[in-house]
């Protein structure tokens, strides 16, 4: 009798737990990549702004329906993940842990790449690229080195490419006395030439830079990389692998940042600043409305206020410039840029490999990636771009091209992420007037110390 | 026949499983990760290893964690202690035997906050602090020059909103103790000769004492857990200004991509919250 009950027990449990797993279980039907239709379907994930979106408008503008027309045998699903920059990361590195919701391909941020390729989220592809003619010597060589992971390996294809810069608005500049085009020596002449805008300009903004850490890595990138490089320090030292967390560079970089937000005062006000959208605000609202003087953003920026941008500015090339940032002193080569950019590569837990490849190679040939990149206002990755008919006529493409000859890249090292989240923290603790330049740098030392070991940092 | 236990089992199979997998099993697993190095990206993510007490060494070693803890309490006492439950208990009180319509107009005002979701009070909140926002046009009226109020006034500014959020439950959990207090028992007091606020202290509040705990806790660990709201208004910013234990749990894990880390720190939330309760059951002498 006894023995009887303990059964029935043990079956009502096992029951129960049966109905609850196959409850769990079922929301994964319909998920995955597999087949629809007798087709193979490639899901390609990239980060969405919002709907001017034109990345998806250039996937909808025809690319896919070519594919597939040329391969009946494949569909491609585009899935944009609207998301912050930093959101994204986190988000896309979700969906890639498991083969339920991996996509095919899926645009990674090259500051991420080697993390996520560290972490066995992305397929090597050395096989595929080996037999891709165009992989040998049509892509800029020293871009190779931002897909590539700790192992040697290639985990993913550059696709953009860009550089950083001063915007500036040549109408405002010129009402101030300065002179255009502008060209600053070194950073005393982009200070000063903020402080002349506020002393003659009343109600302009003088000078953004991306402070606010809800913006993410652009306040590594875009402000304190761009600073650090044009001094003679760096924030990664490749012959000792440690990171450099205290330097006279790395403490001048702070105090420009303290100087042009809490002592001049020429920065943006603190509500824009640490505003998420800060870059989107300067450069749709604050620029065109001639609130704005100059900006330190990306090469892309400027096409905001293209014909079919955000924000349209009409005969852009006469009103708006775009300058190189000066090293510290002017010293040799007189201009720095920080190049990054994006890449597609293909998640390890893809379910479609084969297939996600095929597209890859013909999202990536000439005309497609200088396509992509004409519409997006980018640079290309890929050497032959120069050679596609209105490539280079593109207002500002020829500076900031001319840029990629003084850029710098980011440490090729998996631990890039944590110290950068580090320093955009601290960027902004700088801009808002809570921390000195001297305490940032103890600050900085502690806490990279704290995520990565004694062992890891060192002091120039 | 007598009834035997095994019965009685068999019956609670399903729900104890249910609570078993549902929320057992993921406690446990968050007291695990809390001592793993679980990250999100890096080669971390791949080697996934017991690390002993490293995350919380390191925790109290952060000074971003040390900050994070008093701006949380501070969080707490002002927009949970002060704010909604003393607030929320005077307008139980003023609206205590008033007019049906007087209540009800005030009630729907004050619930307004508590109905509306916490995202939607967060951008109501930015659009009432912005530069341009209501509360500067407002102070504009008498000549006052706009201040930056997310900036200046960062923590004031969230505990207002959160004050918002959250005073009518506090008003309508008090407002339903008060209710069940004879009316003769008041009276009989008054007839007595006590104050109006002796009656308060020795006669009402006592009474209540229950529902004064019960609501102290839930608002407690409510607030111990707001996120959506600070990370909207200020992003834990400008520097750390606002950045309670969620807001750094968040950066920490889904920002820094240490999930072992936030896991630990979210151990911390929880023990704060539990002694928490445990002092209001304590210092109110009532058992749960």
């Amino acid at each position: 009798m006894k023995a009887n009950k303990l059964k029935v027990s043990m079956t009502a449990a096992m029951a129960s737990l049966l109905l609850l797993t196959t409850a769990c279980s079922s929301g994964n039907s319909n998920s995955g990549s597999g087949t629809a239709e007798g087709k193979q379907e490639v899901t390609i994930t990239f980060r969405s702004s919002g709907s001017e979106d034109t990345l998806t408008k250039y996937f909808e503008s025809g690319l896919i329906e070519k594919f597939e027309t040329d391969n009946p045998d494949i569909k491609i699903k585009i899935a944009p993940v609207l998301a912050s920059e930093g959101d994204y990361t986190s988000k896309i590195v979700l969906q890639m842990k498991s083969p339920d919701t991996a996509p095919d391909i899926v645009a990674e941020d090259t500051s991420i790449i080697k993390s996520d390729a560290a972490a066995g989220y992305l397929e090597p592809l050395d096989t595929q690229v080996a037999g891709w003619s165009d992989w040998k010597d049509k892509f800029i060589e020293n871009l190779k080195a931002g897909v590539t992971g700790e192992d040697g390996k290639i985990y993913g294809i550059p696709a953009t490419s860009d550089t950083r810069g001063i915007w500036y608005n040549k109408e405002l500049l010129a009402q101030a006395g300065l002179p255009v085009p502008f060209k600053p020596a070194n950073w005393d002449e982009v200070l000063e030439a903020a402080r002349t805008i506020k002393d003659k300009l009343p109600g302009v903004t003088p000078l953004n830079m991306i402070v606010g850490k809800s913006s993410g890595e652009g306040v590594t990138m875009q402000t304190l990389e761009m600073l650090l490089y044009g001094t003679n320090d760096t924030l990664y030292n490749d012959e000792t692998k440690k990171w450099v967390v205290s330097s006279p560079g790395l403490l001048d970089s702070f105090k420009f940042i303290d100087q042009l937000f809490n002592v001049d005062k020429t920065g943006p006000t603190m509500q824009v600043a640490l505003n998420g959208q800060a870059g989107s605000i300067a450069f749709q609202q604050l620029f065109p409305q001639g609130k704005l003087a100059m900006a330190v953003d990306g090469s892309w920026a400027g096409s905001t206020w293209f014909e079919n941008g955000a924000a349209p500015i009409e005969n852009v090339a006469d009103k708006m410039g775009f300058a190189p940032f000066p090293t510290q002193n002017g010293q040799e080569p007189g201009a720095i840029t920080m190049s990054g950019g994006w890449a597609w590569s293909i998640p390890a837990q893809s379910q479609n490999k084969e297939a996600a490849w095929k597209f890859m190679e013909f999202l990536m040939n000439q005309e497609n990636a200088t396509g992509r990149v004409m519409a997006e206002g980018n640079l290309s990755p890929r050497n032959d771009s120069v050679d596609v008919a209105g490539y280079t006529d593109r207002t500002y493409t020829a500076e900031a091209q001319a840029l990629l000859e003084v850029a710098k890249f980011r440490p090729a090292n998996d631990e890039y992420a944590t110290v950068s989240a580090q320093l955009q923290s601290i960027v902004e603790s700088i801009a808002s007037g809570k921390l000195s330049p001297e305490d940032a740098v103890k600050q900085l030392k502690d806490n990279v110390v704290r995520a990565l070991g004694e062992d890891k940092v060192e002091v120039k | 026949m007598k009834r035997k236990p095994r019965g009685a089992f068999l019956f609670l199979t399903p729900s104890v499983l249910l609570l078993l997998i549902f929320f057992i099993v993921p406690i446990i697993l968050t007291i695990c990760f809390a001592f793993t190095n679980m990250a999100l990206t890096g080669s971390a993510a791949r080697n996934l290893q017991f690390i002993g007490f490293q995350n919380f060494t390191n925790m109290f070693q952060d000074p971003d964690f040390r900050i994070s803890v008093w701006r949380t309490l501070v969080f707490l006492i002002f927009s949970a202690v002060i704010g909604q439950v003393v607030l929320g208990f005077i307008l139980a009180l003023l609206m205590k035997e008033k007019n049906i319509t007087f209540r009800r107009i005030i009630g729907i005002i004050v619930i307004a906050g508590w109905v509306t979701p916490e995202i939607v009070v967060a951008f109501c909140m930015v659009a009432f602090f912005s530069d341009n926002g209501t509360l500067n046009q407002i102070i504009g009226w008498f000549g006052i020059s706009p201040v930056s109020w997310l900036f200046s006034f960062p923590m004031v500014s969230v505990i207002i909103a959160n004050i918002w959020h959250g005073t009518a439950f506090s008003m309508m959990v008090y407002q339903s103790a008060l209710d069940e207090i004879p009316k003769d028992i008041e009276e009989a007091a008054t007839i007595d000769g006590a104050s109006s606020f002796k009656t308060l202290s020795y006669i009402t509040i006592p009474m209540v004492k229950g529902s004064i705990v019960t609501n102290m806790m839930l608002v407690t660990l409510q607030t111990l857990g707001v996120f959506t709201l600070i990370y909207t208004m200020t992003g834990g910013g400008p520097g750390t200004a606002t950045q309670t234990l969620p807001v750094f749990m968040y950066n920490q894990a889904f920002v820094n991509y240490q999930f072992g880390y936030g896991t630990a720190i979210s151990l911390v939330l929880l023990v704060i919250g539990i002694v928490a309760s445990l002092f209001y059951m304590k210092s109110m002498k009532v058992k749960v």
